[in-house]
């Protein structure tokens, strides 16, 4: 026995409430984020994470509010992502309870980000988050990292891109497939796995679970420390139990 | 004001998760976040937390003066060390090849590349992040948690005491190494009670309820 692969529900929170989207579109209403984190944390949720996909300005600082009131009732890591332009931002989600900070179109637009806050707060907790879509062709398999709520291309190869923010002192990468992100027909293994074999640090499978196999498809087959999914969860589909007892079947180490 | 338990703040990282949880667990109790040597002082128990790098820690706990504070406090209160604070109790670190406090005489290591791989060869991350089982020694901390319950830690280096009796607890990343220390008023756990769900909890409330015999 050792360590637990992680089993980690997703809130995307914009203005105050959660929602979940469709390839990145078309929001639906998901209730109550201090609710559901609850809720979660009750069926053994190994670690939350929290997107705030606030388009506006506006609405920015209810996030850290949400993470105060998480914090002071839910106690296990908390990962905030969404919106992190500069070190002042890390500094301010981790002293409002969050334990880990997810860093994504900052880091390609100023990579120098990663680094200094992972010089000044530790690489436990940077994450960066990769939102990675396929290059379509018959050569090797290739994905290109996307920004901007995955509406930007980059140019970027998501490999190289991924051994980049290790060396500049990212502690975990969360991994996005564009292409399954609420198709909910597994998670883009080839992509996982190929993360998981090139990084030495954790990678969090991410995008397109619809069913409990993919979830762990993703450890098996994916290679994955830990996935991460949204909708499963949040229309009361499984729980996180159901999801680690079915993990648990499968012959993958879950905490339960 | 009496201070019952001071959370040492030297400007490392996050320690509201820390004072939450003691709050959550010691709801009559006064709970300061201080950096202040004269609080430390006055606290009836210390919690000595952690995060980042060692040198940074170490040297922004010189930078504040808490070194006298946090040695007397050692000496004869009840003290909890958690992460990187477990690891400034001990001589060195190999991370920056820093010196620390001295308190526990052992090491700490880097989980080393070459050995990070399973018995059946998968691969395993540094750092080591997640929850893991911990093997207990007896102790009054471990009061009403099950052997072998799952704690969440977070770290790439690992102490190594130099004297077996100070381990109160293993875990194994591949291979066993020492996850808690103990010795007379102090206790240390390289893992996240505050962040490790009930059995975290139990962990802290034990600390708070903790009487070491003098």
């Amino acid at each position: 026995m050792g360590l637990a692969k992680r089993i980690i529900p997703c809130l995307d929170v914009t203005a105050g409430r959660v929602v979940k989207g469709v390839n990145f579109v078309e929001l639906k209403d998901a209730g109550d984020p201090v609710e559901i984190a609850r809720r979660y944390d009750e069926q053994g949720a190994d670690e939350l994470t929290f997107l705030d996909i606030t388009a506006s300005s506006d609405d920015r600082d209810l996030i850290l509010h949400i993470i105060e009131a998480v914090a002071s009732q839910v106690f296990i890591p908390l990962t905030v992502g969404g919106g992190v332009r500069a070190v002042e931002d890390v500094r301010r989600l981790l002293n409002a309870g969050a334990d880990k900070v997810s860093i994504n179109t900052s880091a390609v637009q100023n990579p120098q980000l990663v680094a200094d806050a992972s010089g000044r707060y530790g690489s436990q907790c940077i994450v960066v988050a990769v939102d990675a879509k396929r290059v379509p062709g018959d050569g090797p398999l290739r994905w290109e990292v996307y920004t901007h709520g995955g509406r930007r291309a980059t140019g970027l190869d998501a490999l190289e891109w991924g051994r980049k923010m290790q060396a500049l002192g990212a502690g975990e990468i969360l991994l996005t497939s564009m292409d399954r992100d609420g198709t909910r027909i597994g998670f883009d293994l080839e992509l996982t796995s190929a993360f998981s074999s090139a990084l030495d640090i954790p990678v969090i499978a991410s995008g397109g679970v619809g069913n409990l196999d993919h979830l762990a498809d993703g450890v098996t087959i994916g290679h994955a420390d830990a996935v991460l999914a949204a909708s499963i969860f949040h229309y009361g589909e499984f729980t996180v139990r159901q999801a680690k007892e079915h993990m648990a079947r499968r012959g993958i180490e879950v905490r339960l | 004001m009496s201070i019952d338990i001071a959370v040492i703040d030297y400007g490392m990282g996050n320690l509201r998760s820390v004072s939450k949880a003691i709050e959550h667990v010691a709801p009559g109790c006064s709970v300061v976040v201080t950096g202040d040597p004269v609080q430390v002082a006055s606290a009836r128990r210390v919690v000595f937390p952690g995060q980042g790098a060692m040198p940074d820690c170490m040297r922004e706990m010189e930078a504040r003066g808490l070194r006298q504070a946090l040695l007397d406090a050692a000496r004869d209160k009840p003290f909890l060390g958690i992460c990187i604070g477990l690891q400034m109790l001990f001589e060195h670190s190999e991370e920056g090849d820093t010196p620390g406090l001295g308190l526990l005489p052992g090491r700490v290591r880097r989980f080393p590349a070459e050995r990070m791989k399973t018995s059946g060869g998968e691969k395993l991350k540094v750092p080591h992040m997640g929850w893991n089982e911990v093997e207990q020694v007896p102790h009054a901390l471990w009061a009403g948690i099950p052997d072998r319950s799952r704690f969440y830690f977070v770290h790439s280096y690992y102490p190594e005491p130099a004297d077996a009796g100070l381990v109160a607890g293993w875990s194994a990343y591949p291979f066993r190494f020492a996850c808690a220390a103990a010795r007379a008023n102090v206790f240390a756990v390289q893992f996240h009670p505050e962040k490790s769900h009930v059995a975290g909890l139990r962990l802290l409330a034990n600390f708070v309820a903790w009487q070491p015999a003098a």
